[in-house]
């Protein structure tokens, strides 16, 4: 059984088809990634998975239960979190209170539990704890957005973009750090448009194109691949 | 003395219009609408109270506390029944369901308790004394003055803890800022809303019984004037703020106050908007109105 299975899935925007017919899986353990160009469906796809948008039709099943149509709030608790594009952190909100929020479905000692090993991950974070998270820099903002997805103990940590407007140096630091999330025993859905970067630590990946899935591999096999070296790799 | 006196009776009346304010602000923060409505519920929490008190002679804290409950479940309906299946409308639509709802309130209120005046109780006597008397008689300050800005102080606190401190009001937060982001949270926002109408309809009870005590004259468009300046009051301070309210509030009342002293009656409430126009001239974001960056 897939950890994340999207069938068929079509999402519109009014009179826009967005996604369109999508199909994927996500395997316990897997890092998987949606490539493609600006406006290809991959932040609606992510969306829709997460709940803020709604396919019209096609379903979603995460472990084994259907998900098609469950609003976002609810998901959270189901173990799917989302690191979403452009970061979007509470930016008149402090760093541990962005970190609060991001386990706002949980209680107890155990929030606390998870917000030192962020910091621990994170020490930049720890060092800016109660600054407000406006005045971060975009680097410190995407690690926050990234340790306020972890919050939840996500089964399935979903990311859109990570590497968005960020300088090359801070790129490799996210990447690295994906890779350690990785290791540690996170599920990955990585949505990216640089596919170089992304195909290079990809178990499989996914090229939307148009709304439509127009190939699929595993990152090695696609990196290779001439079609999308000519489109995407800039060779 | 009587600057003090007036300065006194301004910082009351300011009080009132800040926790009405509140209820516009924290709405606006969180929904991003202007419930146009919220002064109507003022009204009603002042009615029922006055009911609980002149008719069936309840104790003045119940009849409070009643209105309160009352304002709650009004408030929440409203938003249920009115607002929630706009969600997702344009502004403006939901805009004029709001002044209809206003209407709606007040012609309710006509058709339930008729349009006649009816004078609201004055229950605010310690002691048999209406006030304190002090520096031998020349300053006088009534009970229900010292009771109006000390519970526009308790509340003030009271929602800053509960903003700042709680799960529930930094979720409110969260959601003010950003409502698809907090929903990735596992926040709520329809509860988040519910509960922010809850809050600031609770708050117009309170406030409605404090404007009633100082001016006693209850009719069913009570609400309306004083709805007004304290939309204005939140515009002022910067709405979505609640500081913002509190500055805006209190501002908005000296200001009238002695306007009302010191240059005309009559041009009183002209005065009061003029500031008003003239702050946003320049302060497009009201006093402490922030604007949002955002860093990419």
């Amino acid at each position: 059984m897939s950890l994340l299975n999207v069938e068929h899935i079509n999402v519109y925007y009014g009179a826009i088809h967005a996604v369109k017919d999508v199909s994927f899986h996500v395997e316990e353990g897997e890092i998987v990634t949606l490539i493609g160009a600006n406006g290809a469906g991959k932040t609606t796809t992510l969306q829709t998975i997460s709940g803020l948008l709604h396919a019209r039709t096609g379903s979603i099943t995460f472990q084994g239960e259907s998900i098609t149509g469950v609003p976002a709030h609810k998901l959270v608790s189901r173990g799917l979190a989302q690191v979403p594009e452009g970061r979007r952190v509470f930016l008149q909100m402090s760093v541990q209170e962005n970190l609060e929020m991001g386990a706002f479905t949980r209680s107890g000692s155990e929030v606390d539990q998870s917000i030192a090993e962020v910091y621990e991950r994170f020490p930049r974070l720890l060092e800016r704890k109660n600054q407000i998270a406006g005045t971060l820099s975009g680097g410190e903002q995407q690690m926050l957005a990234m340790g306020r997805a972890l919050m939840s103990k996500p089964k399935l940590l979903m990311m859109d973009e990570p590497s968005m407007g960020l300088a090359p140096i801070l790129v490799e630091q996210i990447f690295e750090i994906i890779k350690e999330l990785h290791k540690a025993g996170t599920t990955i859905l990585l949505v990216e448009q640089n596919a170089e970067m992304a195909l290079k630590i990809a178990d499989r990946a996914y090229v939307l194109e148009s709304g439509a899935v127009s190939l699929s591999g595993t990152g090695k096999e696609l990196a290779e691949s001439d079609a999308i070296k000519k489109a995407y790799l800039g060779g | 003395m009587t600057f003090l006196n007036h300065l006194i009776s301004g910082i009351s009346l300011g009080s009132v219009y800040a926790i009405i304010a509140l209820g516009y602000t924290m709405v606006y923060g969180i929904a991003k609408m202007l419930n146009f409505a919220h002064g109507d519920v003022i009204m009603v929490g002042a009615y029922i109270c006055f009911f609980a008190v002149a008719s069936y002679g309840l104790n003045p804290i119940i009849g409070i506390l009643l209105a309160m409950l009352v304002c709650t479940v009004l408030g929440m309906l409203i938003e249920r029944l009115a607002y929630k299946p706009l969600r997702q409308a344009p502004s403006l639509a939901v805009l004029i369901t709001a002044i209809g709802m206003s209407y709606f309130l007040q012609n309710s209120a006509q058709l339930l308790w008729s349009a006649n005046n009816k004078m609201f109780p004055s229950f605010l006597n310690f002691g048999g004394t209406t006030g304190i008397s002090l520096f031998d008689g020349q300053l006088t300050i009534a009970w229900t003055t010292l009771v109006t800005i000390a519970a526009c102080v308790i509340i003030m606190i009271g929602l800053t803890l509960f903003t700042g401190k709680t799960k529930m009001g930094k979720a409110m937060r969260a959601v003010s800022e950003d409502k698809g982001a907090a929903q990735l949270m596992g926040i709520n926002v329809n509860t988040t809303i519910s509960v922010t109408f809850a809050i600031g309809s609770a708050l117009a009870a309170i406030a409605g019984v404090l404007l009633c005590s100082s001016y006693p004259i209850l009719v069913p468009t009570t609400g309306s004037m004083p709805g007004i300046k304290a939309f204005t009051a939140a515009v002022f301070g910067g709405i979505g703020s609640i500081p913002g309210a509190l500055l805006g509030g209190v501002l908005l009342g000296v200001i009238e106050i002695f306007a009302k002293a010191y240059i005309s009656t009559q041009l009183s409430d002209a005065i009061v908007f003029a500031v008003l126009i003239i702050v946003l001239l320049f302060k497009p974001t009201g006093l402490l109105g922030k604007q949002i960056r955002e860093k990419v």
